[in-house]
C-alpha cells in the first residue's frame, strides 16, 4: 500500500472522538455583508475579479431565485430558512493567489493535516491531486505540473474562469441550468469557488483528482460549484471529501456539480460525505442541498456516481444521469447513513434518451435512532430511447426500532423495448449476527460496523482503495451508539 | 476452571435450566448428552452471554470470576468459544476479514498487540490446512452458502485460531461425513491441553469414539440426571435416553 494510503489509515484508526472534524479553525476571515441581494452578488464577482459576462450570469440567476420557491416534496422536515441572516461569502484573508504550498497560512495545512488530507509530496505517490476548499476559496491545488504534463486542467472554478473563459462558456450551466431548481439558482447567483476539471480527448487522467470542502466559518453558507468535462476518449476519476465544524445553528450547503462526458468518455465520481449531522438530540448539523447531474452528451460515454452520505443534519441530493449519447450508461452506488435526528431524502434519476443507454442503481440505507431515510429513485425512458435497460436494487436496513427508512421508486416508460428491474429489501440487523460476533470478541460497535460494512459492500468496492479504507471507518463511526 | 452452581435459566419468562450444577476442571473434557430441547444449547448460550438467557438463580464461576458479570465479548476475550451448532451467516464481509477483526479484538482486549494482516494470514492457512479449509472459502462472505460440514469445519478452525482456555462445542460432529468428523476431532485433540478445558454437546458416541471424555453427562429437561464415565455413552447408545432419564428419576 502507498504511504498516503497508510497515513489515511492511520489518521482513520486514530479517531477516537465521535466527530473527530468539529474543531474551529482560528483564523481570521473577510465575509461579505451579511444577507442577500443584487450588491452580495457584485460583491463575490467583484472579489473574484470575475469579467462582466460572469457577473451578469449570476445576475440573471439571482433575479430568477427572487421569484422561486424552496422545494417541499422531499421527506424532510426543517424550520424556515432566513436566507438573510446569513453570510455568503467568507474567505481567510490574504490566501488567494497562492503560487506554492509555502505561501498559504500554515494554520490552513494544519487543519487540513487534521482532517487527515496530507498536501504534500506523499499524495503524489497516492497519485491523488488535492484541490482544497476552505469555506468560500479555494487554498491550494497541488500536483498541477504533472497534470499540465497530460494537459488536464484541475484548478479553481474562480481561476478557470478567469483562465479558460471560453471553455468555462460551453459548459457552465448546461447540465443544471440556470433555473433548475430553487437551490441550484442560488448556487447559481452565489456560488464563491470550487473545481474546474477539463480532461482533453483521448487522455487517461494520470491521477485520483480529489477536492476536500471545508465550512469553517459561522453563520456562513457554502455554494461551492464543480464542473467536470471529459472531452472524446478520455477518463477521470474525482473524489470530493466534506466536513464541517461542530455548531449549534444548522448551516447551509447548496453545491451544483455539472459533468459532462463526450463520445466513448468516462467520468467516475465518488463522494465522502461527512458534513457535521448534528448532535445527540439534533441539535445543529448542516442543510445539504446539493443538485448534481451528469450529462452522457456522447455516444458509448459512461458516468458513475458512488456516494457515501454519512454526515449533514438533512440530506437533499439525487445525482444524476442524463444518457443522451447512444450505447451510454449511467451508475448510481449509494451508502445513505442516518443516525440520531438526520434526515436523508436521496437517489438518483436516470434520464435515458439515447438507444442502447444502459443505468444501473444500487442503494443501500441505513437507518438508526430516531433517523429517517429515504430512497428516491426516477428512472424516465423516452421514446426515442431503443431498448434501454435499468437495473435497480434498493436495501433498507434498520437498527432500533425508533428510526424509518422509505423508498420512493418512480418509474417511467415511453418505449415498450425497455426493460427496468427494481429489487427492493428491508432487513434489520438479526440478533443472532450480532452474538456471534461478540461470541467471537468483537465489541457491540465494532460488530455492528462490520455488519453494516458487510451490508454496504457492493457500494464500497466501486470507491478508490485508498478511500474505501477511510469509508469503512466512517460507516462504523456515524453508528456509534445506534445499539446497546 | 467451570464451576456452575444450581442454575436456573429462563428465556422470555419460561424456565429451561432448571438447576443445574456442573463443574469442570482444566485439562479435561466433558461431554454433554441428552434428548432435544433438553436444554444443551440453552446452557452454552448461558456460558457465552447471550442476551435474552436470564439467570434467575445459582451461579456460573470461571477461573474464580464471576462469568454472568461479564459481556459476552470480555468472555471471549477471556478464553471462552462456543462453537455454535448452527453458525450464522454474514454477507458481504468475508471470512479471513472476519477472522482478523475477531482475533485482533481478543488481543486488544487483552492488552495484546493487534497482529497484521499478513501475520494473521499465516496463522489462519496453518491451521486452514488441517481442516480442510480452502483458501476460497476464506475469501467468500462469512458462512454464506457454506454446506453444513463447512459451517462446522470453520467453527473449529476458528477455536484453533483463538486458542481458547474453554472451549463449548454445540453439536459441532452433527452434519460432518465421517472424513470430516476425524478431521473435527483431530483438531479438537490436538488442542487438548493441561490448561484447557472443554465442554462437548453430542448426540453420538461415534463422537467420543475420537475425543474419548473423561466425563459425561445427561442432560434432561434442564437437569444433569445421569453421570459416568465414557462408558456411560454405550450405555446410552444401547437404551437410549428414555430409560436413563426413567432410571434417574
Ligand atoms: N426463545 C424461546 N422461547 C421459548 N422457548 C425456548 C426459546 N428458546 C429455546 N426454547 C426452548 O428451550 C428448550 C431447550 O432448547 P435447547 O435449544 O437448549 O435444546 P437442546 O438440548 O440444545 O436441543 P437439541 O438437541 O435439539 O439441539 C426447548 O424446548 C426450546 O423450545
Ligand atoms: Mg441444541
Amino acid at each position: 500500500m502507498s504511504s498516503a494510503a497508510l497515513e489515511t489509515k492511520d489518521t482513520v484508526a486514530s479517531l477516537g472522538e465521535k466527530y473527530k472534524y468539529g474543531f474551529v479553525t482560528d483564523i481570521e476571515m473577510e465575509r461579505a455583508p451579511k444577507g442577500l441581494s443584487e450588491e452580495t452578488v457584485r460583491y463575490i464577482s467583484a472579489k473574484k475579479g470575475e469579467p462582466d459576462w460572469m457577473l451578469e450570469w449570476r445576475l440573471g440567476a439571482f433575479r430568477r431565485w427572487l421569484a422561486m420557491k424552496e422545494p417541499k416534496w422531499a421527506r424532510v422536515h426543517y424550520p424556515p430558512i432566513d436566507y438573510q441572516d446569513a453570510y455568503y461569502y467568507a474567505a481567510p484573508k490574504n490566501t488567494p493567489k497562492k503560487q506554492s504550498l509555502d505561501e498559504v497560512d500554515p494554520k490552513l495545512l494544519e487543519t487540513y493535516n487534521k482532517l487527515g488530507i496530507p498536501l504534500s509530496e506523499q499524495m503524489a505517490l497516492a497519485g491523488v491531486a488535492v484541490d482544497a476548499v476552505f469555506d468560500s476559496v479555494s487554498v491550494a491545488t497541488t500536483f498541477k505540473e504533472k497534470l499540465n504534463e497530460a494537459g488536464v486542467i484541475f484548478c479553481p472554478i474562480s481561476e478557470a474562469i478567469r483562465d479558460y473563459p471560453e471553455l468555462v462558456k460551453k459548459y457552465l450551466g448546461t447540465v443544471v441550468p440556470v433555473t433548475d431548481n430553487f437551490f441550484a439558482t442560488l448556487n447559481s447567483a452565489v456560488f464563491s469557488d470550487g473545481t474546474f476539471v477539463y480532461v482533453p480527448k483521448g487522455v487517461r487522467c494520470p491521477m485520483e483528482l480529489s477536492t476536500y470542502f471545508r465550512i469553517n466559518a459561522s453563520e456562513t453558507g457554502q455554494f461551492e460549484r464543480t464542473l467536470i468535462v471529459a472531452d472524446e476518449g478520455s477518463y477521470v476519476s474525482y473524489l470530493e471529501g466534506c466536513t464541517a465544524p461542530k455548531r449549534d445553528e444548522n448551516q447551509l450547503h447548496a453545491a451544483v456539480v455539472e459533468l459532462v462526458a463526450l463520445d466513448d468518455a468516462e467520468i467516475k465520481y465518488s463522494t465522502v460525505q461527512n458534513w457535521y449531522p448534528g448532535d445527540e438530540n439534533g441539535l445543529g448539523g448542516i442543510y445539504n442541498f446539493v443538485t448534481k447531474r451528469g450529462d452522457c452528451r456522447g455516444d458509448r460515454s459512461k458516468i458513475s456516481w458512488t456516494q457515501v452520505e454519512t454526515g449533514s443534519a438533512i440530506t437533499w441530493k439525487y445525482p444524476s444521469c442524463i444518457l443522451r449519447g447512444d450505447d451510454s450508461i449511467g451508475e448510481f452506488y449509494s451508502i445513505a447513513i442516518a443516525n440520531n435526528f438526520q434526515q436523508a431524502d436521496t437517489g438518483t434519476k436516470m434520464i435515458h434518451l439515447g438507444r442502447n443507454t444502459r443505468s444501473r442503481i444500487i442503494s443501500k440505507g441505513i437507518s438508526a435512532g430516531k433517523a429517517q431515510n429515504t430512497y428516491r429513485g426516477l428512472v424516465s425512458v423516452y421514446g426515442k430511447a431503443e431498448n434501454a435497460r435499468n437495473f435497480t436494487q434498493c436495501d433498507s436496513l434498520l437498527i432500533g426500532a425508533e428510526c424509518g427508512a422509505h423508498t420512493v421508486p418512480y418509474i417511467e416508460s415511453r418505449n415498450p423495448s425497455a426493460r427496468i428491474e427494481h429489487e427492493a429489501t428491508t432487513s434489520k440487523i438479526a440478533e443472532d449476527q450480532l452474538f456471534y460476533c461478540l461470541q467471537r470478541g468483537l465489541g457491540q460497535e465494532e460488530a455492528v460496523a462490520l455488519i453494516v460494512n458487510g451490508f454496504c459492500k457492493e457500494v464500497l468496492q466501486q470507491l478508490p482503495m485508498e478511500f474505501a479504507v477511510e469509508a469503512q471507518k466512517l460507516v462504523g463511526i456515524s453508528l456509534e451508539g445506534s445499539v446497546g | 476452571m467451570l464451576d456452575i452452581k444450581n442454575l436456573r435459566v429462563a428465556v422470555d419468562g419460561k424456565e429451561i435450566l432448571k438447576g443445574l450444577t456442573l463443574k469442570v476442571e482444566a485439562g479435561r473434557v466433558h461431554a454433554i448428552m441428552g434428548p432435544n430441547g433438553s436444554g444443551k444449547s440453552t446452557l452454552s448460550y448461558v456460558l457465552a452471554g447471550r442476551s435474552g438467557y436470564d439467570i434467575t438463580e445459582g451461579s456460573i464461576t470461571y477461573n474464580g470470576e464471576d462469568l454472568a458479570a461479564l459481556a459476552p465479548e470480555e468472555r471471549a476475550a477471556r478464553g471462552v468459544f462456543l462453537a455454535m451448532q448452527y453458525p450464522v451467516e454474514i454477507p458481504g464481509v468475508t471470512t479471513m476479514m472476519f477472522l482478523k477483526s475477531a482475533l485482533n479484538a481478543q488481543r486488544r482486549s487483552r492488552g495484546e498487540l493487534e497482529l497484521d494482516a499478513i501475520t494473521v494470514l499465516k496463522r489462519v492457512r496453518a491451521k486452514a490446512a488441517a481442516l480442510n479449509v480452502s483458501e476460497e472459502m476464506l475469501k467468500r462472505a462469512l458462512n454464506v452458502g457454506f454446506s453444513g460440514g463447512e459451517k462446522k469445519r470453520l467453527e473449529i478452525l476458528q477455536m484453533a485460531l483463538f486458542e481458547p482456555s474453554l472451549a463449548i462445542l454445540d453439536e459441532t460432529d452433527s452434519g460432518l461425513d465421517i472424513d470430516a468428523l476425524r478431521l473435527v476431532a483431530e483438531g479438537v485433540n490436538s488442542l487438548r491441553t493441561p490448561e484447557r478445558a472443554m465442554l462437548v454437546i453430542t448426540h453420538y458416541q461415534r463422537l467420543l469414539d475420537y475425543i474419548v471424555p473423561d466425563r459425561i453427562h445427561v442432560l434432561a429437561k434442564g437437569r444433569i440426571v445421569a453421570e459416568g464415565g465414557k462408558e456411560l455413552a454405550l450405555e446410552l447408545e444401547a437404551k437410549g435416553y428414555e430409560q436413563i432419564v426413567k432410571d434417574a428419576a
